[in-house]
């Protein structure tokens, strides 16, 4: 019985050797002839142009474990030097130089609004001091934040040619930490800000009759306002959704790669490039009319308290609730209506 | 003079990592940081194909344009080279590459990246150390480059898949090879990275 096996084995083992002899010799001829078809091993192959046509990145498998080694070849980072050394420098300069030549001619044109009836001599509180804090701390993270992020994208055409790369390398990685943490007191501020006065950004209809009046630019027309004209709530809409922007994609930013890919950090990064020159042109419009471009403005925020006529003028109808209130509820020595010193 | 490349032959390619090996060994790369790694597209699939990916060293570089400190340049022979004193771990350049070149020591929340890290093609670093030095070589690694040597990770390659060197021979050793064979994938990256 085992003899009957062994041999049968063998005959099979003859006659697979013979089968695989047959086929070898099947190649060699096919191979040596140069008429017949070349089989083709790369006719499956994934090929580059293909993959770039369905997806703008060509993803595989790694074996090292950092994943984002997996992207084998993403040409879009191209695209994102390009945003961000012409179209991002391009915007950015319009955007700020814009705001400040509007500004220059602003000023040219219509000078510093004046208190039209001169200083009463009387104040008004119109921010506490803690208000004042969360302005003042929104105020210097975000010129903080400006100085330091234009840096990044204009640093090297302004400041790299007049101090030098060594230099500009140092002020460069602290300017890169400062922008990094100060992000946090922005933010801090920011929630602040919107806590304080949210209630009184409210849109109304005094609003559009603010609008209608020339916004306080036309001295023969009277704009009525309470506490926020309609202007002010338009840079504090603009100033919560841009600062949500920027913090939201900040964030990103800061923690590269924690559920995002290569595309998505550069989308954040666009966005918080995108928003922040706009927002940093908004704010030097802000700047301007809170110092230099109206009389008694800054004083709000510097001391807290304005000159009576000034909230005649500008803030007509948040001064009758003001004194109002303070004449109901507290006696004549403590009014808010104080002389000046 | 030579324009340095590299192109890999994704149809030799078998994944065996030894370049990266070589190139960890060769400029004693720190752990964590790979310069040169193989990715498998359609693993396990009809049409697997692998292929080995560094820095290629790219015409109009797209991380020395937006690097915020003009830290990395491309030198004569076309090589894209960095300083390590000037850079300050902004993470750009990882943005910036079609390839995912850049490598830094950590992981880079709140900007602590530290000090990019990338394939040199075994020519040294750009910074002020001398060509060669001890001071180099722990900065960057292995100069072969300056020794008229070529990369380690090409020369290593056991199916001479991955080739390095003057961008026109190596460009008309892999036509010649596609010629023989009769068929190729192409040279991968070589559209993104020289335009060509």
């Amino acid at each position: 019985m085992t003899r009957l096996l062994a041999r049968t084995s063998h005959l099979l083992a003859s006659l697979m050797f013979l089968a695989l002899l047959g086929v070898a010799l099947q190649t060699h001829a096919q191979r040596t002839d140069p008429n017949a078809p070349v089989e083709d091993p790369d006719a499956g192959a994934v090929k580059e142009t293909t993959l770039l046509q369905q997806h703008p990145r060509i993803e595989g498998r790694i074996d090292i474990p950092d994943k984002r080694a997996r992207v084998l070849e993403q040409p879009a980072g191209r695209a994102w030097v390009h945003f961000h050394e012409v179209t991002l420098r391009w915007l950015g300069s319009i955007a700020i130089l814009g705001t400040i030549g509007i500004l220059a001619l602003a000023y040219w044109v219509l000078g510093r609004i004046r208190i039209s009836a001169g200083r009463s001599g009387k104040k008004v509180k119109r921010f506490n001091p803690f208000e004042r804090f969360s302005h003042w701390l929104t105020a210097v993270s975000f010129v903080v934040l400006a100085l330091t992020g234009l840096n990044i994208t204009f640093g090297k055409v302004l400041l790299l040619p007049l101090i030098g790369a060594e230099a500009f390398s140092t002020l460069s990685q602290g300017a890169k930490y400062a922008h990094n943490f100060v992000g946090f007191s922005f933010m801090a501020g920011l929630v602040l800000i919107v806590t304080l006065w949210l209630k009184d950004n409210i849109p109304k209809k005094i609003d559009l009759e603010w609008l209608k009046q020339g916004g306080g630019f036309i001295k023969s027309k009277h704009a009525p306002a309470g506490r926020f004209n309609a202007g002010e709530k338009a840079v504090f809409w603009l100033a919560l959704g841009a600062g949500a922007a920027v913090a939201v994609s900040g964030l990103t930013l800061l923690f590269p790669f924690y559920g995002t890919n290569i595309a998505s950090m550069h989308f954040a990064q666009i966005i918080h490039a995108i928003v922040a020159v706009l927002f940093i042109a908004l704010i030097i419009a802000h700047i301007y009319i809170g110092t230099a471009g109206m009389e008694g403005a800054f004083e709000a925020m510097g001391t807290g308290e304005v000159d009576l006529n000034w909230a005649k003028e500008h803030h007509d109808h948040w001064l009758a609730e003001t004194l109002a209130k303070e004449r109901s509820s507290e006696p004549p020595a403590h009014s808010g209506v104080v002389p000046a010193k | 003079m030579a324009r340095m490349k590299f192109l890999c032959d994704a149809d030799r390619c078998i994944d065996c990592n030894a370049c990266v090996t070589a190139c960890k060994n060769e400029n004693e790369v720190p752990w964590g940081i790979n310069r040169r790694r193989v990715v498998t597209l359609n693993d396990g699939l009809p049409g697997e194909r692998s292929v080995s990916m560094a820095c290629m060293h790219c015409t109009d570089a797209p991380c020395a344009a937006v690097c915020p400190v003009s830290c990395i340049f491309p030198t004569e022979e076309g090589v894209v080279l960095h300083s390590k004193d000037l850079c300050i771990g902004c993470g750009y350049c990882f943005y910036a590459c079609p390839f995912g070149a850049p490598q830094y020591p950590r992981v880079g929340n709140f900007g602590s990246r530290g000090k990019m890290d990338k394939c040199t093609y075994c020519a040294g670093g750009g910074g002020t150390e001398v060509s060669g030095s001890v001071e180099e070589f722990k900065k960057y690694g292995s100069n072969r480059l300056a020794q008229g040597k070529l990369p380690l990770c090409a020369e290593m390659c056991s199916t001479k898949s991955l080739l390095a060197g003057d961008g026109d021979i190596i460009a008309q050793i892999y036509k010649e090879r596609v010629l023989r064979r009769g068929y190729g994938s192409g040279a991968w990256g070589w559209m993104t990275a020289y335009h060509a």
